[in-house]
This record gives structure tokens, C-alpha cells and sequence, in this order.
């Protein structure tokens, strides 16, 4: 506390003005991302449905492949689910995919017990992986990206030995159903999980105490100290809720794949990440929230539809994620210091 | 001709004003003074003048022409050397490594060293090196740039006599060869017996230029106070404390709220004393004495060495700022971005403290919230019109944040640590007022403050604290600055000395 | 006051043994460690055994070792570079695609191209971190993703080639005695080249200095930006050299063949005795520490073990690793 604060060094604060249609635009961004984002997944649709129609001369602008989307969506916006909780507290979470894989695999390997038993390990799994990686990072202080991803590679190796020991049998027929089929031809039945678990991420963020606290620790975790907050706990909960989360993202995947195999949900892992920081939530924690998440899962979702239609390849798609995650964090960051 | 001079130079962070209109003029072969009470820009103005810091406004010139002071690197160039508090040597580097880092010669350091009867054993890390010593190390290093203007930033601050005063001989070598030195201290008796002339900055300004030897110690404090305008300030305050403080005898009675016996923990150096509910009593102390200490380990920041803390009568072991908050002792700290919430709102933050256990991590009651925020708002009256992020409240309304959600969540204690630093005159007075009557509502108030004008007006006692430990009491009343200035100096009170 | 006391002269002191002991005993218990182990996964088989194994783990820890020394150049200053294994593997695609029908010296030259490139890499994400201020961890994170979308780009399934010559620098040259594989003196030329020499100067000590405390380093009058910069521009050096050694390891390119080296070569840094929150240790320490790791994995597939459940040991000690690495800050701090 002392009053003879060291200056910040780097460099003087920026003085060049950024020209002002350029930071109008960050303001809208910053402050109300929800309509900006819904313009941009509106304007990304029409864009698609433009494009297919010209590339394979049929239209993408149906309520079929409204549903498709949803139902494609369901699974990122699960994974994001819990990054968003993470990244607001200022965190990451690299082993949401690995959590999701081994979700699936406890699916399709105990799925001959019931589907129940299989959910619960499934979930149980997800649970236990939340619980190391947000002791680590609420304990022990690692940082959460290495914590995290050191989590995930060995999460990774032990299914590769589960596999080799134990065969990916059946993937129950509820869980298919949950996470292949529709309801009246156009709802898909995974919205009966992501809707309930949107509303109360949602809700939950807002109006609870745990809420309250998951942003407080992202926004300033020394004045939570200060407040009383034992932010370890805050921690120890965002990170199981995250495990959780994402293998009820794995059991839906595993629903719609049919079976498991150990690469099922690499690919979502970066998507999950950008998905939340396209939704607005800071990639430094304290502001943000799921709702703009939704919209950024929905949007990387057309884009991935789009990209696929273009031929894209798989190299592409990941080099164009990371140059979204970056450019967005540079966005946000200005935003933040320009005010 | 001036050697360098500083001309209507201001700085500002954010809601804060650091410098106002700062002038300074040193001339060649002089060692002049810059002082000021804590608050008052001198350091800003050292750092703006080292090229740490660009000023908002003004100019800096050197021999009479202006010059862009962008960097500390450029102010070597221009022939400015400075000294800081906190040595510029990487702790994890040997010294001379350190040296050649900056390109100084090592033999040159040496000399300089040994001419100042120091002996160092160069290939000792930094870090391994106590403090004071490597103050003279850093010293010896601006001196073998052999620049026209040597700063010297409080560096004789928690230096052992032996080394002051070796500091004191560098200042007048230095002097003698035609050089210049611009100190800054708080040792006035350093000032009167080396100094030739000094300046003193009140709240961002300079109020004068005076030569030390005419008029002494009384007059310099008489510029760092301004007596005029603090007394005016005083009895403007003094009207919006209405009530009267409890009877001493009354207070006495009363069961302590917080028991202080023989507390250590690194500067404090056996610490006690007793606060009673109702009673605000002052923390005096220069920088760095161990107010810092003696406050983290009530909030529970920190942990004691030895000694007891009572809150309530209970022994107090906090481990967490969690189970002083639970005995009810709370902090507001002087830094508000230590206790807020930047990005979140002033509801969100009024009410924080309330969900810090795990028993509230369930649906908030709205209603109750509601209420308790809003009766803590109107209570401080906040400005709530940026409310949706407190970061862009002003600096006095973020103050009062920090204080309405102790309100908002209850407490017996609360520990108050420079709560007005830099925020403007008006809300400081509410402050005030709102201090004394929590302490007349039963609130019992540890109050430290860096601006010796509060004391006299908020609190009942004042204790003074010098090197860790308590060196006296004052009442209340009694307690201007001038006797405060003295007895954290260490000195004996004036009406005890004559 | 004149000097009248007699100085003691302690400049040309002898070699402090306790000293050094004590501000570099993490590094020799690393080494001591190593030992051990050596010891260890020596006497642990009854298999006949010779040059041959020590020249296969030579080859295991040879990539190891640059990326750990990349990333303790990055960590010493103060930052983090997790896009260490991706631009390993973007480097082992690119040597691998294109030195297929090239003769041994032209792929010489051209790794000293890659070496350079990677400098520039590094570089560029050494800029982008200073201009955006955005913080190290969320750039290189980013920088990962892309380096790892570039590896793919270029090779989509492995494959490639390199002159057969190439691949025997490290697989089966050796210096004088058949036991001493190349690929040691190649490590020990890097970390001469790339880092003694640098240590030695200015910018090597301003490395530390912006590590060590930013703020102290600019009062200094040190350059930060430009130190940080340097500092991501040397570990895509090393990264770069690591993947040409997978290349030269695999004779094969492919856009995964990095993937690992991302949290092993963190994990070697911690164990190697640098600091996550930068300014101390130095690349002697990391570079033991990645033989210890691939030591242990060695000794395990030896004795027996699954090599997935090697694998999954191995990453588990590097969690532990990293979590005793965060305590030790903690207690640091306190």
C-alpha cells in the first residue's frame, strides 16, 4: 500500500485518435455486442444461402437447415457453456474437448448398462477432470492454459490406453436420439438440453451469488480478497462446472456421431474458445456474459457450414479461428483502454 | 543563468490531479530542495522531470533551452541523473552486471564506491544486496555519468545514519564542483543543514522558494501546511460535524471493539493500543513507518509475528481478509482499484462482500438488496449517474463505494487507510462527516491518513507511529499539524520540549 | 569526512564455492538428477546394451531440448510462448517437403533459411504482443492455431523427405567414439551460438532486467519493447532448430509432430529452474530437464510399461511439475 506507486513503463499511453467511425464501431461492439452479433449471424445466413445457391443451385436460407444449425450448434454452444464461465473469471480452459471425447467414450462403453448409468459416469468423468484442473488453478496457482492442457494430454493419453483395453461398444438409443433427432421435423431434441442449461447460465450469472462472484474474481481478483471472497472457491466451481458442461457437450456429440472415437471433439476446441470471445466476454474476465457466447457459437457454426461449402480446408478453418481469437482480443483490449 | 527550470508543469491520472502548476528553477552550484507534504506532487514532478512520466502541460528547460524529457534515457543525455527510493538494479543480475546493463564502468562505480568509504563485492547478486546498500550503489552509478544535475528521490528515506550522512557529503562534493543537486526528502534537519535554497509544493503547486537557514524547520512547515487555507478548510468541515465526540470518561466504559497488544510483523516493532466503539482514532506516520503492516494484518492481508489481536473482545488470527470481515473488521483501503470492481456496476460492488460465502452462492433476494445498496447509497450520497461501471466514477464517488458496501454488509470496525487520498475537497468533507457519525452510531474507527489536516477534525486520538512503533499520543483537539509533523519525526512534542 | 579507515580488499576473491552452490543448486540437483536416472535406466535391463540406445535417446530428447531452451529464453523475459510446438511442426513440414530432392548441403543451407525464419516468426509475435498489449499467453495461444493451421496447410498428411545424409547427422553420426551420438554437440553448438554469446552482452542482461522487473529495466534506459521482441525471435530460433531436428529425427514431415512440445517444454523450464515469473535461471538448467523427462519415458517403456501409460506418467509428473513450479512462486511471493 504504498503511496509512491512505480510508474508504468512500457511505453507513453497511445496518442494517436483512431479515426472515429472505426471506434463508433468498437463502441457498439463493446457495449451492446448482442445486436451487432445477431446482424452479423443474420448477414453470415444470407451470405451462405447466397453463395450455395450460386455454388450448388439450392437455397440454405430453409427452416431445414435453420434446425441443422441449431442442432450443429448445440454441441459448441455446450463446450462454450463452460468456457464462458471460465473465461470470465479471467481463466481458459484447453481440456474442454479432451472432457468432451472422454464423455463419449464412457457413453458408447457403458451404454450397455442403460443410458442412465452411462450418462451419470459420462458425467461423472466430466466432474472429476473439472475438479483436478480447477484445483490446480485455484490451489496450487498454475496458470490455467498450462494447467489445463497439461490436463488434456493426460486425459488423452489414459483414453488411448482405455481404448486399447476396453472397445467402444454401443451408444445407447436415448442418447442417440438426444443428440441426432428431431422433435416435429424441425426441433432438434438437444435443444431440451441447451435451452435449460442457457437459462439458468444466463439467469444464474445474473441474479445468484455465485454469479455475482464469478464475475467479481475475472474483474479484480485482489478486490475480492479485499471483499472477503475466498477466490479459490469461486474457481474450484467455475472449473467443475466447466468439466460438467463439457461432457454433456460429449454426450450429445457422441449422440449425433454414433460412436466414439478419440478424435470426436478435437476439432471444437478452438471454437470454444472463439466462440466466446466473439460473444464479447473479455478475454481478461470481469465482463461479458452467455448470451453473446449463443451468438458466437451460432455464427462460428454458419461459418463453419460456409466454409465447408467453399472447400475450405481443415487448415484454413483453424488458421482463420486463431486470426479471429487474436484480432477480436486486440479489439476488445482497445475498446477497454481507449475509455 | 538556471541550470534547469520546470515551468507550469501538470500531470493528471484520470479523476486525479497530480500536479496542478509546478515551477522549479535549480541554478548551477546549488543543492536545492523540492519538498512537500505526502500528496503534493513532488514525486510526480520528479519522475516528469527524469522523462518517466510526460506532463500533460508545461515545459522543461536545460540551460535555458526547452527540451522533450521522453525518456529516462534521454534524460541522461541531457545530463540528468536520478537517484530513486527504490533502486533501478535488477534483483536477479550481479552488480556488475547491473552496471554493464547500463553501460557504466565498473571501475569508475568502484571509485565512486570506495571515495564514499563503501566496499562491495561486485559479484553479489542484486537481490542479495541489502537495500541501503544498493541506494549507494545506484548513487555511485549517476555519479560516474558526471551529470549537471544529480536527483536524489528520498533515497535518504530508511537509510542508517552512518549512510545519510554519507549521502550528504556526496551532495556537497557535488556542490563544490559547480554541479547541482535537487533532493527530495522529508528529514527537514537534512534540508536545513545542506540545502541552499528549497521549494515547496502544496497540492500540485509551488508555494515558494525559501533558503533553509532563514527560518528554519517552522517556516518550511508553514509553507508545506499553507495555514491560511487549511484553517479555512477546517472550519468549513467543522460545521458538518454536528455532533460532539463522546465524553473520554464515557468512552473509557465502553468494551474495547479492537485490542492491540505487541503486535510485530516486519516494520512493526511492538505495536498497542485499545479502540473503543464510538471513537476514531488516528494512525500519524511519514511514509512507510509500518502503517501499511500494522493495517494489513487487522484486514487479515497479512499475518502477525507475534502479538495478539482482539476484535470484540475475541482473538483475532485472521488468515484471510474473510475472517477479520467475519469478526467485523473492514477495510478501505486508499488505493480504490485494489477494492473495486472496474467493469461491474455500483450495485454489483455495494453488495459484493454479502456473497463471500458459500451460503450465498444460492438466488439473490432482490428486494433486500435493493433496499440495503440503496440505503447505503443515499446515506454516502453517491452520484449514481454512471452507476452501469464504476470505473467511470469519479475518484470521490468510487471512495464512497468502497465504503457503502461495508455499509450495505455491516460492520464493527472499520479500518480506514488514507480514504481520501486524491479526491476533491467537497467529498472529502462528507467523508469526514460520515466518519464521525458511524463512530457516533457506536462505529468504532481506526482512521491514517497522509494529510495531517484530517486528524485534528475527525479524530478523538491520534497516535504517531515512527520506525514501527508508537512514539505518541495526541487528543484529538490537540492534534495540529504542527505537533504531528514533530512527533513523526520522532521529535518530542512542542509543549513537552519547552 | 575524509576516508581514514582501511578498506578491505575483496575484489580478486578465489572461486566461491557456496555461492555458486547456492545460486546454482537447482541446476546441479537437475544434473545430479539426470545422473541418477542415467544410472537407473542403465542397470534397469538385462538386455545387452550399447551405443545404440544412447543414441535413441539422444534423438528423443534432441527436439525436446530445443523447444525447452526456446521457451526458458521467452519465460526469462518475462513472457510465455505457447506456440512453441506448432511452429516446430511448421518448421519439420516445410524442411521435410521441400528437402526431399534436395543434396545434403543445399538442405544445410536451407535450414539455416528455416532457423532464420523462425527468428522472424518469433519476431512477429514478439511485435504483435508489444503493439496490442493483448498478454502473452492470449497471442501465443492464437499464434499456436495459426502456426498449427500453416503446418497443415503446407503438408497436409505427413510425409516428405530429406537427403539420407541429413537424417544421419543425428540418427547415426557420431563424434570419435560410437557413444558420443552427434546429436549432443549439436545441442551444445546451439546453446553456445544462440545463447552464450548472447548472455555475454547487453541485450542478453536486458533479457533478464525486462524478466526481472519492467519497470526497473525501463528506468534503466533499457529498450523493453525491443528486448521482448528479441527474446520471442531467439525461442522461434530454437523452435525452429527443433523442428528441423524432427525432421532430421523422423526423416518425415508432419503438421502434429510438435504438438507435445508446447507443455513439455514449459514443464522442462519449471523443472530446469527457471522461474514462470521470469528474470531468473538460464537455458543450462531447461536443457537437462528435457533429457530427465524423456529419460523418465525411456526408462519406462523399458521396464515394461505401456508406452500410452508412459506417455500418460510422463504427463502427469509434468502437471506436478507445474503445480509444485506455482506453489514455489507462491511461497516466493509470500
Amino acid at each position: 500500500m504504498s503511496s509512491e506507486t512505480t510508474a508504468h513503463p512500457e511505453t507513453p499511453p497511445q496518442v494517436a485518435a483512431p479515426d472515429s467511425r472505426f471506434r463508433q464501431g468498437r463502441r457498439l461492439l463493446g457495449d451492446n455486442p448482442a445486436i451487432a452479433l445477431t446482424f452479423v449471424f443474420v448477414a453470415l445466413f444470407v451470405a451462405t444461402d447466397i453463395i450455395n445457391r450460386a455454388q450448388e443451385g439450392r437455397p440454405f436460407l430453409t427452416l431445414a437447415q435453420v434446425s441443422t444449425t441449431l442442432l450443429f450448434a448445440a454441441v459448441l454452444g455446450l463446450l462454450s457453456a463452460g468456457q464462458t464461465l471460465v473465461m470470465l473469471t479471467g481463466g481458459v480452459d484447453l481440456s474442454v474437448a479432451t472432457t468432451a471425447t472422454a464423455a463419449a467414450f464412457m457413453i458408447s462403453s457403458y451404454g450397455a448398462h442403460g443410458s442412465l448409468v452411462a450418462i451419470l459416469i459420462a458425467l461423472g468423468v466430466g466432474l472429476g477432470v473439472g475438479v483436478v484442473n480447477g484445483s490446480g488453478v485455484a490451489v496450487f496457482r498454475v496458470n490455467p492454459l498450462i494447467m489445463t492442457l497439461g490436463i488434456s494430454t493426460v486425459t488423452l493419453g489414459l483414453l488411448t490406453v482405455y481404448s486399447q483395453h476396453r472397445f467402444a461398444s454401443l451408444v445407447p438409443s436415448f442418447v442417440n436420439k438426444m443428440g441426432s433427432e428431431r422433435f416435429f421435423k424441425y426441433i432438434p431434441y438437444d435443444l431440451f438440453v441447451w435451452a435449460p442449461v442457457a437459462a439458468l447460465i444466463i439467469l444464474g450469472l445474473r441474479y445468484s451469488g455465485i454469479g455475482r462472484m464469478i464475475y467479481a474474481v475475472g474483474d479484480n481478483p485482489a478486490a475480492c480478497r479485499l471483499a472477503g471472497v475466498r477466490t479459490w472457491q469461486i474457481l474450484l466451481f467455475v472449473y467443475a462446472a466447466c468439466g460438467i458442461l463439457s461432457a454433456a457437450a460429449g454426450i450429445l456429440l457422441v449422440g449425433f456421431n454414433d460412436a466414439a472415437d478419440l478424435a470426436i471433439a478435437g476439432p471444437f476446441l478452438l471454437p470454444s474458445v472463439a466462440a466466446v470471445v466473439i460473444g464479447g466476454t473479455s478475454i481478461f474476465g470481469g465482463a461479458g456474459g452467455y448470451s453473446g457466447t449463443i451468438l458466437g457459437a451460432l455464427i462460428l457454426t454458419v461459418l463453419d457450414s460456409l466454409l465447408t461449402i467453399l472447400n475450405a480446408s481443415p487448415a484454413l478453418k483453424q488458421m482463420l479461428y486463431g486470426a479471429i481469437i487474436l484480432a477480436l482480443a486486440a479489439l476488445y483490449a482497445r475498446a477497454v483502454s481507449s475509455d | 543563468m538556471s541550470l534547469l527550470e520546470a515551468r507550469d508543469v501538470a500531470k493528471e491520472f484520470g479523476p486525479v490531479v497530480a500536479l496542478r502548476s509546478a515551477n522549479l528553477k535549480v541554478d548551477a552550484g546549488e543543492v536545492h530542495a523540492l519538498l512537500g507534504a505526502n500528496g503534493a506532487g513532488k514525486s510526480t514532478l520528479v519522475k516528469i522531470l527524469t522523462g518517466v512520466l510526460r506532463p500533460d502541460r508545461g515545459r522543461v528547460e536545460v540551460g535555458g533551452k526547452a527540451v522533450s524529457v521522453s525518456s529516462p534515457a534521454r534524460a541522461a543525455r541531457i545530463g540528468l541523473a536520478p537517484v530513486f527510493q527504490d533502486p533501478a538494479l535488477v534483483p536477479d543480475l550481479t552488480i556488475s552486471q547491473n552496471l554493464r546493463l547500463t553501460r557504466a564502468s565498473v571501475t569508475a562505480v568502484r571509485r565512486e564506491l570506495r571515495a564514499m568509504d563503501l566496499d562491495v563485492d561486485f559479484s553479489e547478486l542484486a537481490g542479495d544486496v541489502p537495500l541501503p546498500l544498493l541506494r549507494m550503489i545506484d548513487l555511485a552509478r549517476a555519479l560516474t555519468r558526471d551529470p549537471q544535475l544529480l536527483l536524489l528521490d528520498e533515497i535518504t528515506a530508511a537509510l542508517p545514519s552512518d549512510l545519510a550522512e554519507r549521502v550528504v557529503h556526496v551532495m556537497r562534493n557535488w556542490r563544490e564542483r559547480g554541479r547541482s543537486v535537487l533532493f527530495i526528502t522529508h528529514r527537514l534537519a537534512e534540508v536545513i543543514a545542506t540545502c541552499d535554497r528549497a521549494t515547496v509544493l502544496r497540492d500540485g503547486r509551488d508555494v515558494g522558494t525559501l533558503v533553509p537557514t532563514e527560518g528554519g524547520e517552522r517556516k518550511i512547515v508553514e509553507y508545506m501546511l499553507g495555514p491560511e487555507a487549511a484553517a479555512a478548510e477546517a472550519r468549513a468541515i467543522q460545521l458538518d460535524v454536528d455532533a460532539a465526540p463522546a465524553s473520554t470518561a464515557e468512552m473509557e466504559k465502553r468494551p474495547a471493539a479492537l485490542e492491540v497488544a505487541d503486535l510485530r510483523a516486519s516494520r512493526i516493532d511492538g505495536v498497542s493500543f485499545t479502540l473503543r466503539p464510538g471513537e476514531v482514532l488516528g494512525i500519524a506516520a511519514l511514509e512507510a513507518q509500518g502503517q501499511d503492516d500494522l493495517f494489513g494484518v487487522l484486514s487479515g492481508q497479512r499475518r502477525a509475528d507475534a502479538g495478539e489481536v482482539r476484535v470484540g473482545g475475541r482473538p483475532l488470527r485472521a488468515r484471510h481478509p474473510y475472517d477479520a470481515i467475519r469478526a467485523g473488521a473492514v477495510l478501505v483501503p486508499a488505493d480504490r482499484l485494489l477494492a473495486l470492481l472496474p467493469q461491474r456496476s455500483v450495485r454489483e460492488n455495494i453488495a459484493a462482500p454479502r456473497y463471500n460465502r458459500f451460503q450465498r452462492w444460492g438466488p439473490i433476494h432482490l428486494r433486500d438488496e435493493r433496499r440495503r445498496v440503496g440505503d447505503a447509497i443515499d446515506s454516502l450520497q453517491i452520484d449514481t449517474r454512471a452507476a452501469r461501471q464504476v470505473r467511470r466514477l469519479s475518484g470521490g464517488n468510487q471512495q464512497k463505494v468502497t465504503i457503502a458496501r461495508w455499509l450495505a454488509s455491516g460492520f464493527q470496525t472499520l479500518l480506514c487507510f488514507d480514504p481520501t487520498r486524491g479526491i476533491d475537497v467537497g467529498t472529502k468533507r462528507q467523508i469526514y462527516g460520515l466518519l464521525r457519525r458511524l463512530a457516533d452510531d457506536g462505529a468504532a474507527i481506526l482512521f491514517f491518513s497522509s494529510e495531517l489536516a484530517e486528524f485534528p477534525l475527525v479524530c478523538d486520538r491520534v497516535l504517531t507511529l515512527y520506525g514501527g512503533q508508537l512514539t505518541a499520543e495526541l487528543p484529538g483537539a490537540a492534534a495540529d499539524e504542527a505537533s504531528l509533523l514533530r512527533a513523526m519525526h520522532g521529535l518530542v512534542p512542542e509543549q513537552a520540549a519547552a | 569526512m575524509t576516508s581514514t579507515t582501511a578498506t578491505v580488499e575483496r575484489e580478486r576473491r578465489g572461486f566461491d564455492l557456496r555461492r555458486f552452490a547456492r545460486r546454482h543448486g537447482w541446476t546441479i540437483g537437475v544434473y545430479m538428477l539426470l545422473l541418477v536416472l542415467a544410472l537407473y535406466w542403465r542397470s534397469s535391463t538385462n538386455l545387452p546394451w550399447g551405443p545404440f540406445d544412447v543414441q535413441s535417446l539422444a534423438i528423443d530428447a534432441l527436439p525436446f531440448a530445443f523447444a525447452a531452451m526456446g521457451q526458458a529464453a521467452v519465460i526469462i523475459s518475462g513472457g510465455i510462448d505457447l506456440s512453441v510446438g506448432s511452429l516446430m511442426s511448421v518448421a519439420n513440414v516445410v524442411a521435410a517437403k521441400y528437402m526431399v530432392h534436395m543434396s545434403f548441403r543445399e538442405a544445410l543451407l536451407f535450414s539455416l533459411l528455416i532457423v532464420l525464419g523462425g527468428a522472424v516468426a518469433g519476431a512477429l509475435t514478439g511485435a504483435v504482443i508489444v503493439v496490442t498489449r493483448v498478454a502473452d499467453i492470449i497471442v501465443t495461444l492464437a499464434m499456436l492455431f495459426v502456426w498449427a493451421g500453416v503446418a497443415l496447410a503446407v503438408l497436409e498428411v505427413p510425409g516428405g523427405g530429406t537427403p539420407l545424409k541429413y537424417q544421419n547427422l543425428v540418427t547415426l553420426d557420431t563424434v570419435g567414439t560410437k557413444w558420443l551420438p552427434k546429436a549432443l554437440p549439436i545441442v551444445v553448438v546451439a546453446y553456445a551460438l544462440l545463447w552464450l554469446t548472447i548472455r555475454r552482452v547487453r541485450p542478453g542482461l536486458a533479457l533478464y532486467a525486462v524478466g526481472s522487473n519492467r519497470g526497473a529495466a525501463y528506468l534503466s534506459g533499457i529498450n523493453v519493447a525491443a528486448t521482448r521482441i528479441g527474446a520471442y525471435a531467439l525461442g522461434g530460433c530454437f523452435s525452429a532448430l527443433g523442428g528441423l531436428a524432427l525432421t532430421a529425427a523422423s526423416g518425415l514431415g508432419d503438421a502434429h509432430s510438435g504438438d507435445i512440445y508446447t507443455l513439455n517444454s514449459v514443464a522442462a523450464v519449471v523443472l530446469g529452474g527457471v522461474s514462470l515469473a521470469g528474470g531468473v535461471g538460464g537455458l543450462i538448467g531447461p536443457l537437462a530437464a528435457a533429457f530427465v523427462l524423456t529419460l523418465v519415458k525411456t526408462t519406462l517403456i523399458i521396464k515394461g510399461v505401456d508406452q500410452n501409460w508412459a506417455q500418460v506418467i510422463q504427463g502427469t509428473l509434468i502437471v506436478l511439475v507445474v503445480m509444485i513450479g506455482g506453489l514455489a512462486i507462491r511461497q516466493r511471493r509470500q
